[in-house]
């Protein structure tokens, strides 16, 4: 195809602050859809409201930036109506597991063949850093007037237990990380879940890119900061289900990966399993041409626009004489 | 008086098949060539609680119900109870012969209201606290009460079929009641057993057969003649029997609906489960199909379904008041990014959860109003069923013509109720999409989604075309559909949407909006939207054969209400008849404001029932004889 990142930026000024990690991970998405060639009159970028939510004006594909926490169910809708489409969601850790929790749950329970791309930075940047549900108990970052009460969700293990075949972690600032998972999230048969680390350099003063380097951990030996971050697919860890057997394993080792936290955070793939049927596949065994012929793509009319439709099917349950 | 036809009334504990029974009765008198009208009342509850089933039947079509009963088919010793009231004199009781005994007032499912309303009844006509008490006080007034031994039958029944538990059979009692009352009508045993081969599963026809059997055998044998009969008439006509639930789906259908979202609640659901159960669609240009989805919510149903619309699918979602609340943000998103989004409202008792199963029509307001800030919005309101199934149909044409979303506004009344009609004709009806560009139109152009025009209307191009990338947000945006907050952008933006309505108020033709029944040209009008149409049409007629003028309109096009026409028409009239199923008069106060004409009268009603032919006759009786109130508030049916 030959597409480069650039052909998929847009004149629209990004205005979030300076360093701000949704910027790398705009750089992320460009250069992934370079290199996987996804056309963009092809791709959907469905965004929610926050920061990130205005991602979707940053990137030259159809963009619709929908309501707060309700990306999920706008980006379905899409996909079912046209299975052609690529279709990647984005939205921040409040839309996701605030507001929109309940369409993050649900959504697993589908298994739609697309992407959802979390941006995890703890706070509600856009209306001035107030705790997202990510923030963990007792932290208390600079706009909060007294620290948080409330414990944080996990992200892994909550996409887990609900059924997203997909689920892995990276970081805004380690874009080849990020761009590199985006990739594998996009190919996988199944909806995808990434939870991107991603510090706010306006509100959240504690998960900061110093933090996340460790520059306040220092290695006795060496003298230098020891990262938090981790890959684990250097570390050996193998998430993907081969068989439905090693299933319940490979999703207890993945949550129990998705507890660490502190000085050391693992990123990369937790859990992959392309064995679970996809929600086409399973709208495909109760109307076999659903592909070949979408509900986006059906005629509906003759060429004077004449509906052709035939009722038999259902007036026969109706007749009476 | 207001009598024509036949009115059968089953009723007992829910779950005991008394929806059945009267879908039986329907269509056996269909087949017949007659015209059934019926309406569902049942309670919101699963298993135990008091439903019936009222059904008009007459040799021409009827409308809507009328307050009499001429044979009430009892289950159970409630339903004696609660409906020996409506039981006309001259008309018949069927009632379990074994229950004549039970003491009214053990009977635990009456609600303590009622039983007040019950002890005051027993105290005014001296009635005993026996069921057999209640019947004897029926007789008095000269009601027959035919006593049918449901438990002896089902033996017979049991022993001819080999059953040895009456337990297991006991669900047929609601088809040993059809049998007793179509043998008392001397009415064809032919086409009720034929009704009841169409209407039951394979493994339980027989079953029902045979308890058909016993119970006209029975009738036959041991009852004399009842004054009311039954009989077929001739009749060429295909006919349908069906709810308003079943015509919104097909409407939908033919309209190109091929994605629906919802999220169960009553009285909606019904619909997508029937679409559901016939999504694979034939057509002349092959197979199509509809996906339904049931969602997690209403705020994800209304929401996908913009998504599927945006994509290019024709897509709606359908719900009742509750779920409408959780739709409202995502209505005004559809309404700022101008999505083609039908939504389906079916309006049943509140607020909150309200009436769940019962009717009311006071969700217009609503329906105008929900959602911040101003956005055009079409809003149709069918007042039948076969509007229903055109109005479904066409609310896609709207929608996608005119780039807003269409609420058609249905009630439970429309929903539940059943009714014959000659097959519905959609051959003639065509698929309008409005302005689309494919990627052949869009070669070496810049597109922009939110064009300004004349008219408001920015050609669409769906999702996935080629070369027409575009954004849609729910911020106030440019031409490209990017955020701005630039005053004057936002000026043109806002200007740019609301004029869309005046296009719709300019191009719909006033037959879409309005119909008019009765002498218009009258001093006296009724006023009028959604399920009291068919009463009102009634009652008109009956009043015109006392030599009472008057005339009725009735509001399709809610929004953009046809202020205009209605001003011109409303301003010469002497009295303004105001009638829905709410307490404020919406409709009244909506033609209030749009046109500073008040209505001089309202009948109202909102006991969560709907107004019957009879009501609405006597209510405007009164008014046309100068002696009614301002403002009349019915109350029949229990």
């Amino acid at each position: 195809m030959g597409l480069k990142p650039s052909d998929f930026r847009t004149e629209v000024y990004a205005d979030w602050c300076p360093g701000c990690g949704d910027f790398g991970i705009m750089n992320a998405l460009h250069m992934a859809f370079a290199e996987l060639g996804i056309e963009p009159h092809r791709l959907v970028i469905v965004s929610g409201i926050g920061c990130s939510g205005k991602e979707a004006h940053n990137i030259k594909a159809y963009g619709v930036h929908t309501l707060h926490g309700r990306t999920l169910p706008f980006a379905m809708g899409i996909k079912i109506a046209n299975p052609e489409l690529e279709v990647l969601a984005i939205g921040g850790d409040g839309d996701g597991l605030g507001i929109g929790a309940g369409h993050f749950v649900n959504a697993g329970r589908r298994n739609l063949d697309m992407t959802y791309l979390m941006h995890n930075n703890g706070v509600y940047g856009l209306t001035k850093g107030q705790a997202s549900p990510t923030l963990r108990l007792g932290i208390q970052t600079k706009a909060l007037p007294t620290p948080n009460i409330n414990e944080a969700v996990n992200p892994i293990g909550l996409a887990i237990v609900s059924g997203y075949t997909f689920v892995a972690r990276s970081y805004a600032y380690d874009v080849k990380h990020l761009k590199e998972t985006i990739k594998q999230a996009i190919q996988h048969k199944g909806l995808a879940f990434i939870d991107c680390l991603q510090p706010c350099p306006t509100y959240n003063n504690v998960n900061t890119k110093e933090w996340y380097a460790g520059e306040d951990l220092i290695d006795e030996e060496t003298g230098k900061p020891k990262p938090r971050l981790y890959k684990l697919e250097l570390s050996g860890f193998n998430p993907v289900v081969h068989d439905w057997q090693e299933d319940p394993q490979k999703k207890v080792a993945a949550i129990m990966k998705a507890q660490e936290w502190g000085d050391r955070i693992p990123i990369g793939v937790f859990y992959k399993n392309e064995l679970e049927s996809t929600f086409q596949e399973r709208i495909l065994n109760r109307i076999p041409f659903y592909l070949a012929n979408p509900p986006a793509k059906q005629k509906l009319c003759d060429e004077e626009g004449y509906a052709t439709v035939d009722l038999s099917g259902f007036l026969e349950e109706l007749r009476i004489a | 008086m207001v009598q024509n036809g036949l009115n059968w009334m089953a009723g007992g504990p829910q779950g005991s098949g008394v929806d059945t029974a009267a879908n039986v009765f329907g269509k056996a008198c269909g087949y017949g060539g007659l015209y059934v009208f019926g309406r569902r009342e049942y309670h919101s509850n699963i298993k135990g609680l008091h439903s019936y089933f009222h059904l008009r039947v007459a040799p021409r079509q009827v409308l809507a119900n009328v307050d009499d009963v001429d044979l009430l088919a009892a289950f159970d010793a409630e339903t004696v109870v609660r409906h020996v009231g409506e039981v006309i004199s001259g008309g018949g009781i069927i009632v379990d012969a074994q229950q004549l005994d039970v003491n009214v007032l053990t009977i635990q499912t009456l609600p303590p209201e009622f039983r007040v309303e019950l002890r005051d009844f027993m105290d005014r006509e001296h009635v005993g606290e026996k069921l057999g008490d209640f019947l004897r006080y029926a007789e008095k007034r000269g009601i027959h009460v035919y006593a049918v031994p449901y438990m002896e039958l089902l033996e017979g029944v049991g022993e001819k079929l080999g059953i040895e538990k009456i337990s297991k059979i006991t669900r047929v009692i609601n088809t040993l009641t059809v049998g007793a009352s179509f043998a008392l009508l001397r009415y064809s045993r032919e086409l009720v057993e034929k009704a009841v081969r169409s209407t039951f599963p394979e493994k339980t026809i027989q079953m029902n057969l045979v308890a058909l059997e016993y119970a006209y055998d029975y009738a036959e044998k041991h009852f004399g003649s009842f004054k009311r009969t039954l009989s077929q008439v001739p009749s060429n006509e295909e006919r349908i029997f069906l709810t308003g639930n079943q015509a919104v789906a097909m409407g939908k259908i033919v309209g190109g609906c091929r994605v629906q979202t919802y999220y169960p609640i009553t009285p909606a659901a019904d619909e997508s489960e029937f679409l559901e159960a016939h999504e694979v669609l034939h057509t002349r240009n092959g197979e199509e199909a509809i996906v339904v989805i049931q969602t997690e919510d209403e705020i994800a149903a209304v929401n996908a379904a913009s998504g599927a619309a945006l994509a290019g699918a024709r897509a709606a979602t359908s719900t009742s008041g509750p779920g409408f609340s959780l739709m409202v943000e995502g209505l005004g998103w559809a309404g700022n990014s101008e999505v083609p989004l039908v939504i389906t409202y079916y309006q049943r008792g509140a607020p909150a959860t309200g009436l769940p199963t019962r009717h009311g029509q006071a969700d217009l307001r609503f329906a105008l109003h929900a959602a911040h800030g101003e956005f055009p919005r079409i809003i149709i309101a069918s007042g039948d069923i076969e509007e229903c199934f055109y109005d479904a149909a066409k609310a896609f044409n709207f929608a996608e013509k005119y780039q807003m979303p269409v609420i058609h506004l249905i009630d439970k009344a429309l929903a539940n109720c059943a009714q014959t009609y000659p097959v519905f004709n959609y051959a003639g009806f065509k698929i309008e999409r409005g302005e689309v560009l494919a990627e052949k139109d869009l070669e070496g152009r810049e597109y922009k989604r939110f064009r300004f025009t004349e008219t408001g209307i920015s050609p669409r191009v769906f999702l996935g075309t080629k070369n027409g990338v575009h954004w849609y947000t729910g911020d106030e945006h440019n031409e490209f559909g990017h955020i701005s907050e630039e005053p004057l952008n936002r000026r043109r933006m806002v200007e740019k949407r609301m004029v869309k309505l005046e296009l719709v108020d300019r191009e719909v033709p006033l037959s879409e909006k309005i119909n008019v029944y009765g002498n218009i040209d009258s001093e006296n009008i009724v006023v009028s939207w959604g399920s009291p149409k068919g009463a009102i049409i009634e009652a008109l007629s009956l009043l015109a054969s006392e030599g009472f003028s008057l005339g009725f309109i009735q509001i399709r096009m809610v929004n953009p209400l046809p202020a205009a026409y209605l001003k011109r028409v409303l301003g010469e009239k002497k009295r303004i008849i105001d009638v829905e199923d709410n307490y404020t008069g919406q409709l009244g106060g909506l033609i209030r404001e749009k046109t500073g004409l008040a209505p001089h009268y309202h009948v109202l009603k909102y006991t969560g029932r709907p107004a019957t032919t009879t009501e609405v006759y006597n209510a405007l009786r009164l008014i046309l004889k100068n002696e009614a109130p301002e403002r009349q508030v019915l109350m029949f049916g229990s």
